[in-house]
């Protein structure tokens, strides 16, 4: 167990190796993913930041190469590397449901390569969940207020600091690199115990979702009679998508600017009409209703066939920010009537 | 006792089920309760049953004209490009409106959008609206589970959280600063017009920034949409914005980057905002739906200023009054917008 000094000291030490991030309030009070500079510890409020974890791993945008864009030159329009190379990097304050997001996206992207390189350059240390929000619902989804898939070590915070738990072998030789710390106190023993133990009351009760959804006919869910109604309230933007941890669409472009070119890769959005464009003008999701009901099937019955477990880790993002009060948690529910 | 809130939500339903059960509307578009306090989930109600889930608030702010266009669509019968238009009348459509709402929808009428003859509008003369966003500012954004709202108050509740809000300081910017509360079209009124509202500082914010150095001015900017995640929440929010293919969307012509480097996110809020001049109605949708806390109105409230200055007008008031930026005469007085053959006619 490290006290708060403790914590700051070791993360100073760290500083050294790693570029730090946690959860950081703005000037406007909203809490998101920020540099901390020495000294700062992550924003503890309940709850998750604002945008998800995904932008250290499919970074918005990500330059997968770059090339000369003067033609004439020797190596016009050869690609290359892209040069710019930064620090591993550390976050720390990550809530178990973020941590959770990671894994469930490298099902899809298991052969990416970028998305790996990314992996292997970021290390998580989360941040066990002593209370849940109102739209927090991780425990429907297969995650826990205190799981540690995705982490490299798990922090509960105790009274006086935390308790850290090292998940793989790279947690495990940071944690060393902590040096000794503390000694718990029986009173925060007691602490970790009750954070372990019991699940915060404000979260829902958990449920087997993913069998029960895999279950369900396809058809009966894709003709379901609720589809319209729920779009009709959508305004089609991509809040819910760009702000969850789980949606990892994206789409490829070259950029040139003053003879110089990229490829990037940037995040995309079913919501979008021209997610789905075909080059001869046909547009298999053309209509509003198509588009709503395909992020929510990919999520809740696409990817459970094909890899399991949902995608979705129930962080509660979509339903906090979604300007027309879209709910997920609603439309599970309509999925099970079904 | 009941709130007027409470009042205009009773008026509302009976309305919007007598417009359903009559034939009059095939559909009618109010607002109703969702799963999150003090966001209101815009709602189309095509039985007279379902008239009962209508619901009034402070919470009202995603203007409603956003989804006339694509709805009459929906509800006009099926045919291909080419095809004549059917004949008969159309099945309308019955909406609510407040004064930003109805100038929308004349804007709308203006440029062939929506046809007057298929809306039934239900005017609703404007207290304004509340700002979510300020209220979570005030009680810290914490977890906020139930608002119960006065007609002066708001009572704001979650764990370990119960504060009385006024009301009046947590109203949205734009309805703070608004003149026009009136409808200014409407078929049915629910409770009396108000009359113009007599405001000294209606454009204060833009001022404040029009008075920076050029170089406060431009920081100003950047900083205030550096959190922006490109998700088009205030583009889509907008009942202006309803062109087939956004300039941002195209690549093929490619106008603008697609991913959030500054100088990408910075031409998608300018181009945004002056698609907007002149047409604009400050409803202030664009930032309540915006999900960072950006103030992108503040840009539109200065072309709004600009074109009031300019053309001596605003957009919406009456469905006569010629929108400054798409009309186009033969005897405009600045001749420059005529070619060399239109001039030599004209002589």
């Amino acid at each position: 167990m490290l006290d708060k000094a403790g914590f700051e000291d070791w993360l100073r030490e760290l500083a050294g190796q790693f570029e730090i991030f946690g959860p950081k309030a703005n000037d406007r009070g909203i809490v998101n993913w920020q540099k901390l500079n020495e000294g700062e510890l992550p924003d503890e409020r309940p709850g998750v930041p604002k945008g998800s974890i995904k932008t250290f791993f499919f970074p918005q945008p990500e330059t997968l190469l770059e090339f000369s864009a003067r033609p004439g030159t020797e190596d016009a329009f050869i690609p290359h590397e892209p040069g710019t190379e930064h620090k591993p990097r550390l976050v720390v304050g990550v809530r178990p449901c973020d941590a959770r997001s990671v894994v469930l996206n490298a099902m899809p992207y298991e052969d990416d390569p970028y998305f790996h390189k990314n992996r292997q350059n970021v290390v998580l240390i989360g941040l066990a969940c002593r209370q849940g929000c109102s739209t927090c619902f991780c425990t429907w989804t297969g995650g826990s207020p205190v799981g540690t898939e995705g982490l490299d070590i798990l922090a509960y915070p105790v009274s006086r600091g935390y308790v850290l738990e090292p998940v793989t072998e790279r947690g495990a030789s940071l944690v060393e690199s902590a040096g000794p710390g503390n000694d718990a106190t029986g009173a925060e023993l007691k602490e970790l115990e009750e954070i372990r133990s019991k699940a915060p009351s404000s979260l829902p009760e958990t449920m087997e979702l993913a069998p029960r959804l895999r279950e369900k006919g396809l058809m009966d869910l894709y003709n379901a009679p609720f589809w319209q109604q729920l779009s009709d309230s959508c305004i089609n933007c991509g809040t819910c998508t760009f702000l969850c941890p789980t949606c990892y669409c994206f789409d490829i472009q070259d950029e040139t600017l003053r003879g110089k070119g990229r490829r990037i890769r940037y995040w995309d959005s079913c919501m979008f009409p021209l997610f789905t464009l075909h080059a001869s003008g046909h547009n298999p999701r053309g209509e509003k209703v198509k588009r709503v009901r395909n992020r929510f099937m990919h999520k809740l019955k696409y990817f459970p066939e094909r890899f399991g477990p949902l995608s979705c880790v129930g962080c509660g993002r979509c339903v906090r920010d979604c300007p027309v009060n879209i709910d997920i948690r609603q439309v599970i529910n309509e999925l099970l009537a079904t | 006792m009941t709130t007027a809130n409470e009042r205009i939500t009773q008026e509302l339903r009976q309305r919007a089920r007598q417009l359903l059960e009559s034939g009059q509307v095939a559909a009618f578009v109010g607002y109703t309760s969702g799963s999150m306090p003090m966001v209101m989930q815009p709602f189309v109600a095509r039985t007279p049953e379902e008239t009962d889930r209508l619901e009034w608030n402070s919470f009202c702010v995603l203007n409603l004209a956003n989804y006339l266009p694509a709805l009459l669509k929906s509800l006009e019968p099926p045919r291909r490009p080419g095809d004549p238009p059917p004949e008969g009348p159309l099945p309308k459509v019955g909406v609510v409106a407040t004064g930003c709402w109805s100038r929308n929808m004349v804007v709308q009428i203006q440029e062939n959008q929506v046809q007057r003859e298929r809306l039934v509008i239900i005017g609703i003369s404007s207290r304004g609206m509340v700002d979510r966003k300020k209220v979570l500012g005030l009680v810290g954004h914490a977890d906020v589970t139930s608002v119960k709202e006065d007609d002066n108050s708001l009572l704001v509740k979650g764990p370990g959280l119960e504060q009385e809000i006024n009301r009046w300081d947590v109203i949205r910017d734009n309805c703070a600063c608004c003149v026009h509360p009136d409808p200014v079209i409407f078929d049915h009124m629910i409770g009396d017009l108000k009359g113009e509202r007599k405001l000294g500082e209606r454009f204060k914010q833009v001022e404040e920034i029009e008075n920076m150095s050029v170089q406060a001015r431009w920081e100003w900017f950047t900083s205030e949409i550096d959190s922006c995640i490109r998700c088009y929440a205030c583009r889509n929010a907008c009942p202006l914005c309803y062109c087939p293919t956004c300039f941002v969307d195209d690549s093929r012509p490619q106008w603008v980057g697609k991913s959030i480097e500054p100088v990408d996110t910075a031409i998608f809020h300018i181009i945004r905002a002056y698609h907007c001049a002149g047409r604009c109605t400050d409803c202030g949708s664009c930032e309540s739906a915006c999900p960072m806390g950006i103030r992108m109105r503040i840009l539109t409230k200065k072309l709004q200023k600009d074109v009031l200055e300019l053309y001596g007008t605003e957009a919406g008031m009456s469905l006569d009054t010629p929108l400054p930026l798409s009309t186009y005469k033969l005897d405009d007085p600045q001749d420059f917008v005529l070619t060399e053959s239109l001039k030599g006619e004209k002589k």
